[in-house]
């Protein structure tokens, strides 16, 4: 019994981290039609506006919560000024040049902080389920994500922003023919697509430390999870992680972790296959 | 000049061009320097097989560095199993051209769109980089062969003349392999790419509903194109096994995967010399960072030998500025140059760049 508990959250857990490193990619995806293949350099850069804020005596959760999201956010909003906004249309251009981006930041963080693992320590110590101890970061982690996904589906249904982003995402044309700026709409998006991407990795900098390639290994689980969604951003990002999560963690616990990751681009080959548009593709196409 | 003859003129140039090189080189130049020329014919195949497969054949294939890590390491675990290279030799490429042959019929037959095609291939590439690199335990081993994870596989025999063990091919040998490889797959391709076969697959790039309605069948075409490149690929993994004698997981890296793409951005896409060029410039112009280390520790130093940061703005600068690539806007401008002189009247046909080169 003790077992299954410790598993389950195991399993929420895995859940919960796909969904918050994919929900930044999803939202520039799902918008924009953006692929940004710098996305895991934006969850690295998370982690070290984390660390570097904590070390300098910022409070941990504000240098998590506050420091990392606004920080990345703002380099957001310079990539699409600088780059980004000249290759709208041009999908296959546009992963070329985010890749370019990525390579340029991997270079500059490791000319900066150096090619070592740094890391800060997961507050919340751990409790104890019947025989086993797991840690209390693990349920934070959960509830970040629950908070990120609900939060986002408080911000486009419910808010004026979320309506003028649905419709930029409908029909730009139609959207700027009613007043909307989508230049602006754009910018804010991707801006928001990357300060989720920094909270992300800052809260998940404790858990696996950071380096300047640290977004190796978050970049394909996030595209896989984002493609094997489909378009849409919550359902989506939701259903897919919930699917790929549970495939990952009961494979690591079967075996190793790194079968668990095979096991994961496995079943979303797989699944990329049967729907070639994504889950949402099929199921939930009136969701967000 | 017709274009007929131009074409005749270019291939014979890259002939004359290439068998000098071929023949002069291991004369004039240092045993060092024969080496690196080596690796960057080694590369050239590399830019090709994606030359064929995303400048031709316009598949996006991020993950050519899968295909040649494969082919590398096919031949690496093979020799030390068999011990004769004529075998491994022919399962570095046959292994590579199968799993490509699977990755793409998974591809093509799901009717993936480009841009997911990019990302599944970049996504299988790291995969395959995580499961290698984890394998470092003595229990990971296939035969004789350890797998040895991020320490990689030293001590690779080098390929010998089939049937005779004894003969093996040395450093000197491996340069005119390598020169006389490339040589074959840049003729080779130009052959293939004159075929029927090529003209199809080029049809198929330009617009492909409209070559399924004359009822050829993409998937099939993209396929055998994407499984030509993988076979191709591990051509080119299994000498460059051979060149050092050591392969890591590196080679399936995402540096690794970057500058394939690098390669043919730069040079220009659907074109051969384009890629060629592309690669051994931009292979030259890593050396040459790498070479320089600074001994200051001033960042802004470190910064202008880092690699990545350098191939990351050429990268982004090539596709804001640049996108068609060196080889096709400098064919532009001789055409210009070319047109103004001779004052002839405007067809209001341009001659279709993406079959030259």
């Amino acid at each position: 019994m003790d077992l299954v508990i410790l598993l389950a959250i195991q399993v929420l857990y895995a859940i919960a981290s796909l969904a918050l490193i994919s929900v930044g990619l999803a939202i520039i995806f799902g918008m924009m039609r953006v692929i940004n293949l710098a996305h895991g350099e934006f969850l690295m850069l998370g982690g070290y506006a984390a660390i570097v804020a904590t070390s300098r005596g910022v409070n941990i959760w504000i240098s998590m919560l506050v420091v990392a999201p606004v920080v990345v956010g703002i380099i957001g909003v310079i990539v699409e000024r600088t780059i980004i906004r000249f290759l709208y249309g041009r999908m296959i251009d546009t992963m070329l040049a985010t890749w370019g981006l990525s390579l340029f930041l991997v270079g500059l963080t490791t000319a900066i902080f150096g090619n070592t693992t740094v890391g800060i320590s997961a507050p919340l110590g751990s409790f104890q389920i019947g025989a086993y101890r797991t840690s209390g970061y693990t349920l934070f982690v959960i509830g970040v994500a629950a908070v990120v996904l609900f939060g986002i589906l408080v911000v486009l249904r419910g808010t004026r922003l979320g309506l003028i982003a649905r419709g930029t995402m409908q029909n730009a044309n139609m959207a700027a023919a009613l007043g909307v700026n989508p230049p602006r709409v754009y910018a804010v998006t991707f801006g928001i697509g990357a300060a989720l991407s920094g909270l992300a990795g800052a809260v998940l900098a404790p858990v696996s430390g950071v380096f300047p390639t640290i977004g190796v290994a978050y970049v394909a689980k996030s595209f896989i999870t984002v493609i094997g969604g489909g378009a849409a951003i919550l359902s989506g990002t939701v259903s897919a992680s919930t699917l790929f999560g549970t495939i990952n963690q009961l494979a690591t616990f079967a075996t190793t972790p790194v079968f668990g990751e095979v096991a994961l681009l496995a079943a979303a080959i797989v699944l990329i296959r049967l729907l070639p548009q994504g889950i949402t593709g099929r199921f939930f196409r009136r969701g967000l | 000049m017709t274009d007929r003859t131009l074409n005749y003129l270019g291939l014979a140039l890259v002939g004359i061009v290439g068998a000098a090189f071929l023949v002069l080189t291991p004369r004039f130049a240092e045993l060092d320097v024969v080496l690196e020329l080596t690796i960057y014919m080694i590369m050239a195949i590399l830019a090709l097989s994606l030359a064929l497969i995303w400048g031709y054949g316009g598949i996006l294939c991020f993950g050519q560095a899968a295909f040649f890590g494969l082919g590398a390491y096919t031949y690496a675990i093979a020799m030390f199993n068999i011990g004769e290279s004529t075998m491994p030799l022919l399962l570095a490429i046959a292994l590579p051209a199968v799993f490509a042959a699977l990755l793409g019929y998974f591809m093509f037959y799901g009717r993936i769109s480009d841009v997911y095609l990019g990302v599944i291939t970049l996504t299988v590439t790291l995969i395959l980089f995580n499961s290698v690199n984890s394998t470092a335990g003595p229990e990971f081993r296939i035969g004789a062969a350890r797998l040895g994870g991020f320490n990689g596989i030293p001590g690779i025999p080098p390929l010998n003349i089939p049937g005779n063990k004894a003969w093996v091919v040395d450093l000197e040998g491996m340069f005119y392999l390598a020169t006389g490889a490339l040589l074959a797959t840049y003729f080779g391709l130009r052959w293939l790419l004159a075929s029927r076969f090529g003209r199809i697959i080029v049809g198929i790039r330009e617009n492909e509903r409209r070559a399924e309605l004359l009822g050829y069948d993409p998937r099939a075409y993209k396929l055998a194109t994407f499984t030509i490149g993988g076979a191709l690929a591990g051509f080119a993994g299994c000498l460059f096994a051979n060149w050092g004698a050591f392969v890591s997981p590196t080679i399936f890296g995402l540096a690794q995967s970057a500058q394939i793409i690098i390669w043919v951005i730069v040079g220009g896409r659907g074109t051969l010399v384009g890629p060629i060029v592309g690669c051994i410039g931009i292979q030259w112009l890593t050396t040459a960072l790498g070479a320089n280390q600074p001994s200051g520790s001033d960042w802004w130093t470190k910064l202008l030998a880092n690699a990545p940061f350098i191939l990351g703005i050429i990268l982004i600068a090539f596709v804001l500025l640049v996108p068609k690539g060196l080889v096709p806007t400098l064919g532009d401008w001789g055409q210009a140059l070319l047109r103004a002189r001779t004052r002839r009247p405007a067809t209001g046909l341009k001659p279709k760049q993406a079959e030259e080169g």
